[in-house]
C-alpha cells in the first residue's frame, strides 16, 4: 500500500460523495484525506482524495470512478507535477505567559499565524504543502499539542 | 398547461419510454402510483407473489426481448425484496428500471414504518439510482434513468419516489433530449485498433474468438457470425454468451470455463490469439488466472473501459459497442487459413466430447437433450435456476439464437428461473418457454406458479429432481471427502419433499412425475401439448455430477472428466 492523490470533478449533487467513498471502502482502502468544494462552475464540485491503496487495484478504482454517472473527470496527480495546500489549526498548551511568548516566537519564525489565545492554550494556523505543515507540528510538539484539525489536501496540476 | 400528480407523471413518462409491461407488488407507499396505473390502458401490470418474483420477471422480460424490464415495489420490505434481483441484473448487465415507493419526504431517516434507505442499499448493485425529492424532477429522472439503463454497458437503475412526491402536482412535459456531460459511452471502435486486430489475425496460427454476454446485449450475433465465418475463426462462448453464436456451426466450440467443453478449454490454452468480445474474463471462465491462455496475444473488445485489463493483461484493447466493432472488423479482416489448428480442434472434439453415461437410468443430461430434440424448429426460450440444472441446461441444449438462454451468470441467483420464464413469456407470447430447474432452486420462488396460472402464462417447468442441493453436494463429494453437510432435501431416498405433482395441482397447474427414462418423451410432449403451466418432476439419478469440471483455482485445461 502507498499513498496516492486523486482529483475528481463531479456533479454538485447529493449522494455523489457516498458513491465515491463507497468505491474505496468496498475494497478496504482507507481515505486519509478528502476535500470537497465547488469549482468555478457552481454545478461542479472538485474532490481531492488522498488514499492508501494498492497500485493495481487503484487502477481499477479509477476506472470505476470514471464509470460513475455523476463523475465528470478523474485525475491521478500521484507522481506528476502539481501544487498542493492544506490548512491546519493546532491548539497548543500554554499555561504561562512565559510559554506563550516562546510559542509566539516560534510561530513568527515559521510564517504561521496565531489565531486564538486563551488562558491555557494558543491556536496556531498554518497553510502550505505537506512539508510545511509537518514542520510546524514538529516545532509545536514539545509544548504539548492539545488538538489538531486539518482540511485535507487540495491540489491542482501544474501547467509546466 | 394542466398539472398532473407525481404518480401520473411517472406513469406517463413510462409510456413515453415505450413501457408495456410492469411486474410488481403493491403496498402503502406506492398507492398513488398503483392508482395512476389503474387507468393506464397501454401498460399491463403483472402481479407477482413476491417482489423477488417481480424483479426476476422484469429481468427475464428484458433478456428475452432486449427491451428495458420494469418492476415496482413499495418502500421498506418491498424494496429490499428487490435487491437480489437488482444485483442479479447488475452482474449480468441487464437493462432494468426498478421503481420503489418511499415514505413521506419528512419522515425519511426517522425509522418510519416500512422505511429502508433503498438508494443507499442498492448503490453498489445498480448502474445508477435516484431519490426524487422534487415533483418537477420526475419526468427528467425517468428519461435519464432509461437512457442510462439501456445504453453503454446496460444495467439496472432504481428510482425511489416518496409517497408525498407521488401526490404533489407539476406540469408535465416529457423532455425530448438529455444532456449528461458526465455520461457519454463510447460506441464506435478506434479504426487503428481494429486494423491491429485484423493484422493479429493475419499473423496468428491458432486464433480463437471468446464471446460473452456483450454479444447478446449489443445485438451483435449476426455480426459475430459473419466475422467468424469470413475469417474462419473458431468461436467459444461464455455461459452468458450462449446463443450469441450458433452452436450447430462447425466453427462453434460451445461453452468454455469451469463446466465448459474440454475442446474449448484446450483451445484457449493452446491459442496464440484470443479475441475476447463482450466478455469479462470472469474467474469461472479463466480458472487459475496466471495460467490462462499462456501462449496467447489477447484482444479485448468491450464497451466498458473498466472491464478491460481488469483480470488479464490485454495486448489490443478496443473500447466500444460489439456490434459496430465486429462489423468494422469484418470489413478489414481476411480469411485465415489454419488447417492444422482446425484439425487439432476436431480431434479434441472427437476425443473429448460432452457426454454422459448412456444406460437405461434417468439421467438429467438426457432430459435436457430430449427437450432440445423435441422442440427443434420451434421458437424456444430456456431459463434456468442455478447449480447443476443450470450447467446441464447449458451443456446439453443446443443454442442457436440470441435471447433464448436466460440464466443468472454473474450473481448465480437460485430462484431466478421460474419468474424469469414468466417475464420471458410475457415478452414473447409465441415462444415456448422452459424453466430447467433443480428441486432446490425451484422452491426459492415456487410461489410464482400462482402468477403463471392466473395470468395464463403457460411456462413449462422441468425439475431435475435429485433430492439434493446438487452442485454443493458435488463439491462436497469431490473436495470435502463426501461429507454431505446440509445438502439433503429429501426426507428419505424414496420420500422427496415436497410432492411437486401435488404442489403443481394445488396451484392449478399440471404436474407430471417421470421416474423412467422411457417416459421422458411422453412427458415433454404432453407439456408441449397442454395450454397451461406444467411442472415436470424428473426424478433423476441422485448422484449424477456435472462434467467436465475444472476445480476452483486450477488452470482450465486441468479438467476432471466424468467418463474416462
Amino acid at each position: 500500500m502507498s499513498k496516492f492523490i486523486i482529483a475528481a470533478l463531479v456533479e454538485n449533487k447529493f449522494g455523489v460523495l457516498a458513491r465515491i467513498s463507497g468505491l474505496f471502502s468496498a475494497r478496504g482502502f482507507n481515505i486519509s484525506s478528502l476535500a470537497v468544494g465547488e469549482t468555478e462552475d457552481p454545478e461542479v464540485s472538485r474532490m481531492t482524495i488522498v488514499v492508501d491503496a494498492d497500485e493495481k487495484i487503484l487502477e481499477q478504482v479509477k476506472k470505476q470512478l470514471n464509470k460513475l454517472i455523476e463523475v465528470i473527470t478523474v485525475y491521478d496527480l500521484t507522481g506528476g507535477e502539481y501544487v498542493d495546500r492544506e490548512l491546519i489549526l493546532v491548539k497548543v498548551k500554554a499555561a504561562s505567559t512565559d510559554i506563550r511568548e516562546k510559542i509566539v516566537q516560534v510561530v513568527d519564525s515559521t510564517g504561521a499565524e496565531i489565531v486564538d489565545i486563551g488562558k491555557k492554550s494558543v491556536t496556531v494556523e498554518e497553510s502550505g504543502d505537506e512539508h510545511r505543515i509537518k514542520a510546524l507540528v514538529e516545532l509545536l510538539r514539545p509544548y504539548g499539542i492539545l488538538e489538531i484539525v486539518r482540511t485535507g489536501k487540495i491540489a491542482l496540476q501544474s501547467d509546466a | 398547461m394542466a398539472k398532473l400528480k407525481g404518480a401520473e407523471i411517472l406513469v406517463k413518462s413510462l409510456c413515453k419510454e415505450g413501457v408495456r409491461h410492469i411486474f410488481g407488488y403493491p403496498g402503502g407507499s406506492v398507492l398513488p402510483l398503483y392508482d395512476a396505473l389503474y387507468d393506464e390502458k397501454s401498460i399491463t401490470f403483472h402481479l407477482t407473489r413476491h417482489e423477488q418474483g417481480a424483479v426476476h420477471a422484469a429481468d427475464g422480460y428484458a433478456r428475452a426481448t432486449g427491451e428495458v424490464g420494469v418492476c415496482m415495489a413499495t418502500s421498506g420490505p418491498g424494496a429490499t425484496n428487490l435487491v437480489t434481483g437488482i444485483a442479479t441484473a447488475h452482474m449480468d448487465s441487464i437493462p432494468m428500471i426498478a421503481i420503489t415507493g418511499q415514505v413521506k419526504s419528512v419522515l425519511i431517516g426517522n425509522d418510519a414504518f416500512q422505511e429502508a434507505d433503498i438508494v443507499g442499499i442498492t448503490r453498489s448493485v445498480t448502474k445508477h439510482n435516484y431519490l426524487i425529492k422534487d415533483v418537477s424532477e420526475v419526468a427528467r429522472t425517468v428519461k435519464e434513468a432509461f437512457h442510462i439503463a439501456r445504453t453503454g454497458r446496460p444495467g439496472p437503475v432504481l428510482i425511489d419516489l416518496p409517497v408525498d412526491v407521488q401526490m404533489l402536482e407539476a406540469e408535465f412535459e416529457y423532455p425530448r433530449t438529455i444532456e449528461m456531460r458526465s455520461y457519454n459511452p463510447v460506441l464506435k471502435g478506434h479504426p487503428g485498433q481494429i486494423k491491429k486486430i485484423a493484422d493479429a489475425v493475419e499473423k496468428s496460427q491458432r486464433p480463437l474468438i471468446y464471446a460473452g454476454g456483450g454479444i447478446i446485449l449489443s445485438g451483435a450475433s449476426q455480426e459475430l457470425t459473419r466475422f467468424a465465418r469470413k475469417s474462419n475463426l473458431p468461436v467459444t462462448t461464455t455461459m452468458m454468451g450462449l446463443g450469441g453464436f450458433p452452436e450447430d456451426d462447425p466453427l462453434s466450440l460451445g461453452m468454455l470455463g469451469m463446466h465448459g467443453t474440454a475442446y474449448a478449454n484446450h483451445a484457449v490454452q493452446e491459442a496464440d490469439l484470443i479475441i475476447a468480445v463482450g466478455a469479462r474474463f470472469d474467474d469461472r471462465v479463466t480458472g487459475r488466472i496466471d495460467d490462462f491462455a499462456p501462449r496467447s496475444t489477447i484482444v479485448h473488445i468491450d464497451v466498458d473501459p473498466s472491464s478491460v485489463g481488469k483480470n488479464v493483461k490485454v495486448d489490443i484493447p478496443v473500447i466500444g459497442d460489439a456490434k459496430s466493432i465486429l462489423a468494422d472488423l469484418t470489413s478489414v479482416v481476411n480469411r485465415k487459413e489454419c488447417p492444422e489448428w482446425h484439425e487439432k480442434i476436431s480431434s479434441w472434439k472427437k476425443q473429448l466430447p460432452l457426454t454422459y453415461r448412456k444406460d437405461d437410468k434417468l439421467r438429467p443430461q438426457y432430459v435436457v437433450e430430449r427437450i432440445c430434440e423435441l422442440t427443434k424448429g420451434r421458437d424456444v426460450i430456456v431459463s434456468t435456476e442455478v447449480g447443476q440444472n443450470q450447467m446441464w441446461a447449458a451443456q446439453f441444449y443446443t443454442y442457436t439464437r440470441p435471447r433464448t438462454w436466460l440464466s443468472s451468470g454473474g450473481l448465480g441467483t437460485m430462484g431466478y428461473g421460474l419468474p424469469a420464464a414468466i417475464g420471458a413469456k410475457v415478452g414473447c407470447p409465441d415462444a415456448v418457454v422452459f424453466d430447467i430447474a433443480g428441486d432446490g432452486s425451484i422452491q426459492m420462488n415456487i410461489q410464482e406458479l400462482a402468477t403463471a396460472v392466473i395470468e395464463k402464462l403457460p411456462v413449462k417447468i422441468a425439475i431435475l429432481n435429485n433430492g439434493w442441493l446438487g452442485m454443493v453436494r458435488q463439491w462436497q463429494e469431490l473436495f470435502y471427502k463426501k461429507r454431505y453437510a446440509f445438502v439433503g432435501l429429501a426426507e428419505d431416498v424414496d420420500k422427496y419433499c415436497p410432492d411437486f405433482v401435488k404442489l403443481a395441482e394445488s396451484y392449478g397447474a399440471l404436474g407430471i412425475r417421470v421416474k423412467e427414462k422411457n417416459q421422458v418423451d411422453a412427458a415433454i410432449e404432453k407439456a408441449l401439448e397442454v395450454d397451461g403451466p406444467v411442472v415436470m418432476d424428473f426424478v433423476i439419478e441422485r448422484e449424477e455430477n456435472v462434467y467436465p469440471m475444472v476445480p476452483a483455482g486450477e488452470a482450465i485445461d486441468r479438467m476432471i472428466h466424468g467418463l474416462a
